[in-house]
């Protein structure tokens, strides 16, 4: 096996994990806290993408295209939050999901009207652009560098967040005893709206990340949220730090699957087969992943200590 | 059950349709809602430019053409299907740009006694055992552009190639087209996931593909995925070291993206098509002037296949004068391809499928800047399609 | 979880407007579609026949649902395998290979849909019912992809261009090609499966699975297994739905993965809360106001979803119990 290219997959992966965990995070601890299954996660990724693609043009550099589209789509969360989504804490997790996939019908609908269906590709700058070799051999695309650096300081930054301020206290009682927190004379509201607001921009820089290498598309966020509720079942809900490492696990196996079952089934079976049952069998992997861990582990690998 | 459709069609149309109305109906099937809406957008326009050239008349008889949204799902396309041809009682079922669409739906319109017509999707079963009379095409068959594309490679002494499609059917199609042809070594293949759940991310398969040491890359990346991957091709540094041959990737719906996002590393990428915009006809002149007028872009494959599917419709009506009772006399008369194509003259092949030339074209950027793409070589001429013996027509 | 409040049993005094409201909404389908063909208006019973299809999947969906509190977000699986079950045997009759499962018997469609549905049911369930709440809500919806993906790879069987059905099943003296026949077929069987649930949820069986929603560990204490309830109601639901599926599937002579796609769990469980969870006519009553307003919405625009998802979020937060709930609010003030 080609070792070079065997760490330039383990890279790849990384780097979807690293995107996996920025949109499981928020899903983690709206789940946590307000005990809300929250499919639109998925539109207000796609949110974040459209608004800083189009910031991107309008100042002509990316990097203020993502610095300004990230507290536009906090007040996009924020006003979500107040609009509808506080009417849903009170509900079963059944209304939770039928109302947030209304919401994605409607995000996707707005998103055409303002943005058209063709999507917008987005520019980065020369230094982000090219390639940089880490090691011999081993020459690996800047920007996606970028996003695997900048992912794991946010992952430190939510670390402490979560375990050193005030309002990380509060999200980690909340996340173990919600009526608790409500009895001590916390004001839910405001926390349950700030907590959603951090979501959204988790969730939107996620999607501002991956517009540079794919692009700002309608319902492209829709793609990748069952891939992120995956993840969040698999750490265990409401796990931070379950979340973080589901993430990397799952984005390894997705990237790792898609690079060696062919060969792997090649050495089994017919080259014909092979290739037929492979791109279906890596396309599966995560989901046989999370079947086993939840057979095993019914509250998924790291479930909060008190529930 | 033929009976029973057109007698209930009749009588719809005598209450739905107001009494005495001459004119002639064309259902148009496209995906106007999802990221593939801009393709049928580029469609929805090219076939309204076609009814204002023809001053919206075909013969005496005045064109309506209804619009139905296939949502890019085969079952919405058959249920739109199922409406004109229940509801609106259309004469021609035309458009189709997905090969899934358009075999859900095939069944709906033949069995009514419609005409079908793919303005852009040509599986092979269409074309080989489920070719059937009323059925026409005014694009292609899925293998002949790749085979096309394998010819080149031949001839530009191309030795090896890593491939890359998705894990459908047409992506299938593609890559046995170009392996049909291609005499080289093919160093790797990837079939990535397709569907609504597309993988949009190729680091791992270009990764792959670089440390392969294949001379060049053939892919099939229709819609977004397209932009998506010439992104990731550039970025990962393969430009310049091993040369991108595409099929329906680089198009004139991604081509104003990518000059918007400045991505020049796409400039002088080959692809092969049977159209270009600057094909030299009268037919095409007429139609890329226009289009670029009244819509500000250039139009795309997509666009110039609906543009003829306008005149081939109209070339049928005003043969039978306007008799629309009369199918043989127009099936008769569209076998002929006796209409200006944008494509230059071409003839039906006895599936039903044009012959046609292919060319090699190149991306360039034209007299103002703008980024198109241009003729350089003839591959083929007169090229059928390898399922027209399968079909039993003559 | 619970779904909804009381759970209909209609053995009130005076004739109960639900149970009125039910067999109107059952009278209805069986006349006007027909009546509406009839008329020359043939496209409204090929809506009608599709909404029954989805009725029926939807009727199956509420029996876990709306009686068990198991939230499915994955029967769109059943709907696929039933609907493969006509697709697979009338290819093989048709092309040949696999003289194993080649067949246009009707009989033999139906025989194959309930019991891969059933077994998939089995075998998925058995792992699923572990676990609750979202967890159980997730892991149907992982099956359900699995399906999907598994689909898609086969090949011979179109993969993701999906299969053409050549023609419909056959049975001795109806000819599902009519579309009348197969309308009534369908109707037909969407009153078996009324009555079946019906008969379901009164009976004893019924009783366990509605007190294990209810409260669990009590129906455990008291020394009922409602693993094995629940895991028996949940086959006969997939079983159920599959055979929904393979009537769609001579409805549209035509499968793909699509029919398996997520979003299309997330309706049926639309058409049952709409409708009313934990009632008989709810999923019924859910599938015709579903069906209809997508038909009239698209008439109007192709940007129907955004007023569609408008009306979703407003029903989830605003019209609790459904439509059904609603009768039974106007039943209980008219009764004073």
């Amino acid at each position: 096996m080609d070792l070079t290219l065997l760490v330039i997959q383990c890279l790849n992966g990384l780097q979807l994990g690293i995107l996996l965990f920025l949109l499981a995070s928020g899903l983690t601890l709206t789940f946590g806290i307000m005990d809300l299954v929250n499919l639109a996660h998925a539109s207000l990724y796609m949110v974040g993408a459209f608004i800083c693609a189009s910031l991107t043009f309008a100042t002509g550099s990316f990097v203020w295209g993502v610095v300004l589209a990230l507290p536009l789509t906090g007040l996009v969360g924020y006003a979500l939050e107040r609009g509808v989504i506080r009417h849903l804490y009170t509900r079963n997790h059944l209304d939770h999901v039928l109302a947030t996939f209304g919401l994605i019908l409607i995000f996707d609908t707005l998103a055409h009207l303002i943005w058209g269906a063709e999507g917008i590709a987005v520019p980065l700058p020369g230094f982000l652009d090219g390639q940089v070799e880490l090691a011999a051999g081993i020459v690996f695309p800047t920007f996606r560098l970028v996003i695997i650096v900048g992912g794991l300081l946010v992952a430190g930054g939510l670390y402490g967040l979560v375990n050193h301020t005030r309002l990380g206290m509060l999200i980690r009682a909340g996340a173990s005893n919600r009526t608790m927190v409500s009895a001590l004379g916390i004001d839910i509201q405001t926390l349950f709206a700030l907590v959603f607001a951090l979501g959204a921009v988790l969730a939107g820089l996620a999607g501002m990340l991956i517009a540079p290498i794919t692009e700002a598309s309608i319902g492209m966020g829709n793609e990748i949220i069952i891939t992120a509720f995956v993840v969040i079942i698999v750490g265990g809900i409401g796990s931070m730090r379950g979340a973080f490492l589901a993430a990397m696990l799952i984005g390894l196996i997705d990237t790792l699957g898609r690079s060696y079952i062919d060969d792997l089934f090649k050495a089994v079976m017919s080259a014909a087969a092979a290739e037929t049952a492979a791109p279906a069998v890596s396309a599966m992997l995560i989901y046989i992943l999370m079947a086993v861990v939840l057979t095993f582990r019914p509250q998924g690998l790291f479930p909060p200590k008190v529930r | 059950m033929l009976k029973t459709l057109l007698a209930g069609a009749a009588l719809a149309a005598m209450l739905v349709a107001p009494a005495g109305a001459a004119e002639v109906k064309v259902g148009f099937v496209t995906t106007l809602t999802t990221p593939a809406g801009v393709i049928g957008k580029d469609m929805q326009d090219a076939v309204n430019l076609a009814v204002e050239h023809i001053g919206g008349k075909m013969g005496d008889l005045d064109v309506n053409v209804i619009f139905e949204d296939d949502g890019f799902k085969p079952e919405t396309g058959k249920q739109a299907t199922d409406k004109l041809v229940q509801q609106d009682d259309v004469t021609f079922v035309a458009g189709f740009i997905w090969s899934h669409v358009l075999l859900a739906s095939r069944k709906s319109a033949l069995d009514a006694g419609k005409f079908l017509i793919s303005s852009n999707a040509g599986p092979s079963p269409i074309a080989g055992k489920l070719c059937h009379e009323n059925f026409f095409s005014t694009s292609w068959q899925n293998d002949q552009t790749p085979m096309a594309m394998g010819e080149v490679l031949n001839q530009q002494g191309v030795n090896s190639i890593y491939i890359m499609a998705p894990n459908y059917a047409a992506g299938k199609n593609m890559v046995a087209g170009v392996e049909r042809t291609f005499k080289g070594e093919i160093k790797g293949k990837d079939f990535t996931k397709w569907g609504k759940d597309a993988q949009l991310d190729f680091s791992a398969e270009l990764a792959k593909a670089k440390a392969s040491g294949a001379e060049g890359i053939f892919v099939f990346y229709p819609g977004k995925a397209g932009g998506a991957f010439v992104k990731q091709y550039q970025q990962a540094g393969l430009q310049g070291k091993v040369p991108l041959y595409s099929v329906f990737t680089v198009d004139s719906i991604s081509l104003p993206k990518f000059q918007a996002a400045n991505m020049d590393g796409v400039l002088g990428s080959q692809m092969t098509q049977f159209w270009a915009p600057d094909l030299d006809n009268e037919q095409n002149k007429k139609f890329v002037l226009a289009f670029k007028e009244k819509y500000g872009r250039y139009p795309s494959f997509y666009a110039a296949q609906s543009y003829d599917t306008i005149y081939l419709i109209k070339s049928a009506v005003e043969a039978v004068g306007g008799d629309l009772t009369n199918m043989d006399g127009m099936r008769a008369a569209m076998k002929k391809a006796d209409f200006p194509s944008v494509r230059g003259k071409f003839t039906y092949g006895n599936n039903h499928m044009p012959v046609q030339n292919f060319y090699l074209r190149e991306v360039v950027k034209d007299a103002d800047g703008v980024w198109t793409t241009k003729v350089v070589s003839t591959v083929y001429e007169n090229h059928q399609d390898p399922y027209a013996g399968e079909c039993s027509m003559q | 979880m619970a779904v909804s409040r009381s759970t209909g049993s209609s053995r009130q005094a005076g004739i109960p407007l639900t149970a009125l409201a039910t067999l109107g909404v059952l009278v209805a389908l069986a006349v006007i579609p027909p009546l509406l063909q009839a008329a020359g208006q043939e496209f409204y019973l090929t809506v009608a026949t599709r909404l029954v299809c989805l009725a029926i999947a939807a009727v199956s969906l509420n029996l876990i649902l709306g009686y068990g509190g198991m939230v499915s977000f994955g029967h769109a699986a059943y709907i696929g395998i039933g609907a493969y079950a006509v697709g697979i045997p009338v290819h093989h009759e048709t092309y040949g290979d696999w003289d194993l499962v080649a067949s246009y018997s009707g009989f033999f469609h139906i025989l194959l849909a309930v019991a891969v549905s059933a077994l998939f049911a089995l075998v998925t369930g058995a792992l699923s019912l572990r676990t609750k709440g979202v967890y159980f809500i997730m892991i149907t919806m992982a099956f359900s992809q699995m399906a999907f993906f598994l689909f898609v790879s086969m090949e011979t069987y179109g993969g993701d261009d999906g299969l053409v059905i050549d023609t419909p099943s056959e049975f001795p003296g109806v000819d599902l090609g009519d579309p009348l026949s197969l309308y009534f077929v369908c109707y037909g069987v969407l009153l078996a499966a009324v009555y079946l649930v019906h008969r379901l949820v009164n009976s004893r069986f019924g009783m366990v699975i509605r007190g294990a929603m209810g409260n669990d560990a009590r129906m455990k204490a008291v020394g009922f297994n409602t693993y094995v309830y629940r895991l028996t109601a949940y086959v006969i639901s997939g079983a159920m739905c599959g055979l929904a599926g393979a009537l769609l599937g001579n409805f549209t002579t035509f499968i793909s993965p699509e029919m398996i796609d997520w979003t299309r769990s997330g309706e049926l469980m639309f058409m049952v809360i709409l409708g009313g969870a934990g009632t008989l006519a709810g999923p019924v009553a859910g599938a015709i106001s579903f069906i209809v307003l997508e038909e009239v919405l698209k008439h109007f625009t192709i940007y129907w979803h955004l007023p569609f998802g408008v009306l979703l979020v407003l029903t989830v937060l605003f019209f609790r119990g459904g439509i059904m709930g609603m009768v039974r609010s106007l039943e209980e003030r008219w009764r004073g």
